[in-house]
């Protein structure tokens, strides 16, 4: 055979042309369209696109989510995920081969949000974020709060009602973050970082702080639900607060912080005590404080009675005027304290200062007893404490004696 | 550290003077002594319960050096911008004294 009639070179298509071709048509014929399917393969190449394999029981389609495609990925994607994607087709010229260029993936039969949440929470548990053993206790009487959240919502304003009305006694500093939309996570975790370099620096001392929002939608409190945030809350030395509005879902910041609050109000509750609760505890102090006193002063007031029916003193009579000059001394400092328990209580003192001062042991001299002591002080109550030729003070009702002694004779103590 | 003990450690102060006077087994001197520094830090527990005057500050940056600028807190101001409100525009650029970053 002379060989098979070639067509005309100009019907030769090249390799470039058909393709060209194929690619017009595949491109024409599927646009923008919606596909489900199983991913069977996946992998981020370090330019960031993400290649994947779908699937179902009899074909394959070689799919790709370019980066910066504007799609904000909120899962990850993982083999054997039923997974629905939006894109079109396109020819990749160089391998001859047809792809799917993905511009949305949704994971089917839960939402991406719900997804996420749940990949994200596992991760976390998995790096001990969720530790109970690693949360911080709470400080029982804050007295600097710092409150990251907008500085508009209904958020800020309930914490601050409820801080004012329990413990108007913390100062709060309000650090403006934006709650949600995209940033509003970095500027969260940035505010709990900054506080933290404050607080490490000495600049900005907080106690605790309040990181939270009011009620919204999963999507509306999905900042609360980002990474940076959880590693911010986790590295934070400050004890946090999470109180993001909401009653059934929890969110990630929940359950990284040292104590979850179902709302922001709630979070002021649970972090402050009761002013007025510790008022009335200071009170009850203050009372047990000055019963013991008095009954110490009683039994000093019975002491002094014994004393003085006995013969001889046996306890010194400085030790009284010792106690006279304290009392007198609590009586002025009482004085100065403006709280009715305190007035209470300071005429409870005055009054058994008078008490004490009618049972003086100088009443006592009056009866005929005397006070000896030694030239430096000591009450001379049993003879072996001095020797003839010794000097001795003795001290009557009225007056004085200076004496030398002569001899002593000790006597058997009376029973 | 300063001198002045926080409110917590002086509670637990007072209720460790209160426990020992209420055992009984210290001397009248140390009672009264115990006693004294009770109330003294009775006091300092007082003043710092009646020290409510409202200080709400907001930090609105920090200046050069890294050191926190604090200023007064109006909330009824911020109202007016509402960032939490739904699908507020997003103007970036835009000066917003309040915002730290």
């Amino acid at each position: 055979m002379a060989g098979a009639t070639l067509p005309d070179p100009a019907c030769i298509l090249s390799i470039s042309a058909l393709t060209r071709q194929v690619r017009e048509v595949l491109e024409g014929r599927f646009p923008a369209l919606w596909v489900g399917g199983e991913i069977s393969n996946v992998s981020r190449a370090t330019s960031g696109h993400l290649y994947l394999t779908l699937k179902d029981s009899s074909a394959v389609l070689s799919a790709v989510l370019y980066r910066g495609v504007g799609f904000r990925l909120r899962f990850e994607p993982k083999t054997g995920m039923q997974v629905i994607v939006r894109g079109r087709l396109s020819v990749y010229d160089q391998q001859g081969k047809y792809q799917f260029c993905i511009e949305e993936i949704h994971p089917k039969g839960i939402g991406a949000l719900e997804l996420a949440l749940q990949q994200l929470r596992e991760k976390l548990e998995r790096k001990g974020y969720f530790d109970p053993r690693r949360k911080k206790r709470l400080p029982a009487y804050p007295r600097t709060i710092a409150l990251v959240t907008s500085p508009s919502g209904a958020a800020v304003r309930d914490v601050l009602e409820t801080l004012g009305r329990r413990w108007p006694v913390a100062t709060v500093v309000v650090v403006p973050v934006r709650v949600q939309g995209d940033g509003a996570a970095s500027e969260i975790a940035t505010a709990i970082g900054v506080l933290n370099r404050l607080h490490a620096a000495g600049q900005l001392c907080m106690d605790a702080m309040i990181v939270g929002r009011g009620g919204g939608s999963l999507e509306d409190l999905w900042a609360f639900n980002e990474e940076p945030v959880a590693d911010a809350i986790f590295a934070s030395r400050i004890p946090v607060i999470s109180a993001v509005g909401h009653e059934t879902d929890v969110t990630i910041s929940d359950l990284v912080a040292d104590h979850r609050a179902l709302t922001p109000s709630r979070a002021a509750t649970d972090l402050t005590p009761e002013r007025d609760v510790m008022l009335a505890t200071l009170v009850d102090f203050n009372c047990r404080l000055r019963e013991q006193v008095l009954r110490r002063l009683d039994q000093s007031r019975q002491r002094i009675i014994d004393i003085a029916d006995r013969r001889v003193f046996r306890s010194p009579l400085d030790r009284v005027h010792d106690l006279e000059r304290r009392l007198d001394e609590l009586d002025e400092r009482l004085g100065r304290a403006a709280d009715a328990p305190l007035e209470r209580a300071r005429q409870r003192v005055v009054a058994l200062a008078g008490r004490l001062e009618s049972l003086s042991p100088l009443n006592v001299l009056t009866r005929g007893y005397s006070l000896t002591r030694t030239p430096d002080g000591h009450v001379v109550q049993d003879v072996a404490t001095v020797r003839p030729g010794d000097l001795l003070h003795t001290r009557l009702a009225r007056g004085e004696v200076v004496s030398r002694v002569e001899d002593v004779r000790p006597t058997q103590e009376m029973p | 550290m300063t001198d002045t003990p926080s409110f917590e450690t002086a509670l637990a102060d007072i209720e460790k003077i209160l426990r020992a006077l209420e055992d009984g087994t210290t001397t009248l001197e140390e009672g009264l002594a115990q006693y004294e520094r009770g109330v003294g830090l009775l006091k300092l527990c007082y003043a710092q319960l009646q020290d409510a005057e409202k200080r709400i500050s907001v930090l609105a940056g920090l200046d050069g050096a890294g050191k926190p600028v604090l200023q007064p807190f109006d909330h009824a101001a911020s109202d007016a911008r509402s960032a939490e409100a739904p699908r507020r525009p997003n103007r970036p650029g835009t000066k917003d004294s309040s915002r730290l970053y």
